[in-house]
């Protein structure tokens, strides 16, 4: 079962519609029993970086457990910048620490928030993205992005006149600055994609 | 680089969608929920869900209606309509909406945006804004409120500035004049609030043709066009759309 954490942020519902749409075992839960035993999490959210951090609170440390444990893990928009190390959004708020880098607003000089569709370069080599071409528009809506800084993720690139990273891999620890739930058929692949992941660390 | 996106508006009154003319005479045009997942199969970027029979009070009909559309649809889109708290913005993106929009309330308690944005990101709060060429100041639009039916003596252009200093992360600009007409857009409209903000802004109000379509992005330089009349009642398909605009240099996402 993949477990969506409910931490009192947007957009949860949409992530379980859509595991739920492509046939998937999904619960939406903030129990540390469910977390412990979920073969997968998800960590949603649409939320400011320092509300999301006070509205995890005491959560944070049964998912970076889970995380440690190789338990696959995948972060979506806020829940993706929750996987670096600290946010400048209203404040300097700490994240959970587990991919290298630092979550900063997207450079002026251009429309912010970056939001709509926006085409993302797969790179071959992250397991997320099997199945689907080189290149694939997701949609995106955030003001802020991870700078990732870590050696041992691997990033795929979006162009928004600089080089943003879109999504990041480091081993069991998955994120999207993009919205897979809200990206069409492309967005469902990828879902049932991490699906697949977590039910082969199930074995 | 970013598409330039295509946004199907759904104004629903009673569970159904309409659409009128200049925000008056209005036609059924479908069920919300078959209508909202049809075009998301037909390659529409986002969907604009504006419950209309809401104006001056938030109705927990949308919230169902919301949850049903979330269930259905995996593209983005933003729900409004009488929304006034902080509470029902949580209640509306908990619910399944990517974004949601205020009106009226905003004008009332232009707090409301920084409130909602602090909380939820920018991203999640749209402005709408509903305007009207003045009579007395030409090259000026005033701000109208509770579905169109009371003129401010705001000034589209100052308040779309504002809203973006206050928190609201994207401008729905409706223009009352070419609402329902099919006539085109308001571009002058579109450049003069394009021109003041960096947020995106979508283009609403006039859309008949393919061209104006065009025209809105290019002359008016929104970052998306919305459409009701000419979608609901079949005259182009979202495809058709897309291929007009990629055709002639666009961005979309095809």
């Amino acid at each position: 079962m993949i477990v969506v954490i409910d931490y009192n942020v947007g957009n949860v519902r949409s992530v379980c519609n859509a595991f739920v749409h492509i046939g998937c075992d999904v619960k939406l839960s903030r129990a540390i029993r469910d977390i412990e035993s979920a073969c997968g999490l998800v960590l949603p959210g649409v939320a400011a970086f320092g509300y999301a951090v006070n509205a995890l609170g005491d959560l944070a440390k049964p998912i970076k457990d889970a995380a440690s444990s190789g338990k696959p893990l995948l972060g979506i928009c806020v829940g993706h910048q929750l996987l670096f190390d600290r946010s400048t959004e209203y404040g300097t708020h700490f994240g959970l620490g587990l991919v290298g880098g630092d979550v900063v607003p997207i450079p002026a000089g251009r429309v912010i928030p970056h939001m709509g569709w926006n085409l993302v370069n797969l790179p071959a080599d992250i397991d997320l993205f099997a199945g689907l071409p080189a290149q694939k528009h997701f949609y995106f809506a955030h003001s802020f992005y991870a700078d990732v800084t870590d050696s041992k993720a691997k990033i795929a690139y979006t162009d928004y006149g600089f080089n943003l990273p879109a999504a990041v891999q480091k081993q069991n620890i998955y994120g999207t600055q993009f919205h897979p739930e809200k990206s069409g058929k492309a967005g469902l692949k990828l879902l049932k994609n991490f699906a697949e992941i977590c039910k082969g660390e199930n074995r | 680089m970013l598409t330039k996106r295509i946004i199907p508006c759904l104004d629903v009154k009673d569970n159904r969608v309409v659409k009128g003319v200049k925000f008056l005479n209005l036609r059924d045009a479908g069920d919300p929920v078959e209508l909202g997942a049809r075009y998301s199969d037909e390659g529409a970027d986002e969907l604009v869900f504006l419950d209309i029979t809401a104006t001056i009070r938030f109705r927990k009909t949308i919230v169902e209606l919301v949850e049903k559309v979330a269930e259905k649809v995996f593209i983005p889109f933003t729900v409004g309509g009488g929304v006034q708290t902080v509470e029902q913005i949580d209640e509306l993106l908990r619910s399944g909406a990517e974004k949601v929009s205020v009106n009226t309330a905003a004008v009332e308690n232009p707090d409301l945006l920084t409130e909602a944005a602090q909380r939820f990101g920018n991203q999640c709060v749209v402005l709408a804004i509903d305007a009207r060429r003045s009579k007395d100041r030409k090259g000026h639009w005033q701000v109208c409120v509770k579905a169109g039916s009371q003129a401010t003596d705001i000034d589209v252009v100052e308040w779309a500035a504002k809203g973006e200093k206050l928190g609201a992360g994207e401008i729905l600009l409706t223009s009352m004049d070419a609402d329902g007409t099919k006539t085109g857009y308001d571009n002058e409209l579109n450049k003069a609030v394009t021109d003041a903000v960096d947020i995106p802004v979508i283009a609403s109000g006039g859309a008949g043709t393919l061209d104006h379509l065009y025209d809105a992005i290019v002359v008016g330089g929104a970052d998306a066009v919305l459409m009701a009349s000419i979608t609901h009642f079949e005259n182009y398909t979202i495809r058709q759309m897309k291929q007009y605009l990629a055709d002639r240099g666009i961005p979309v996402n095809l």
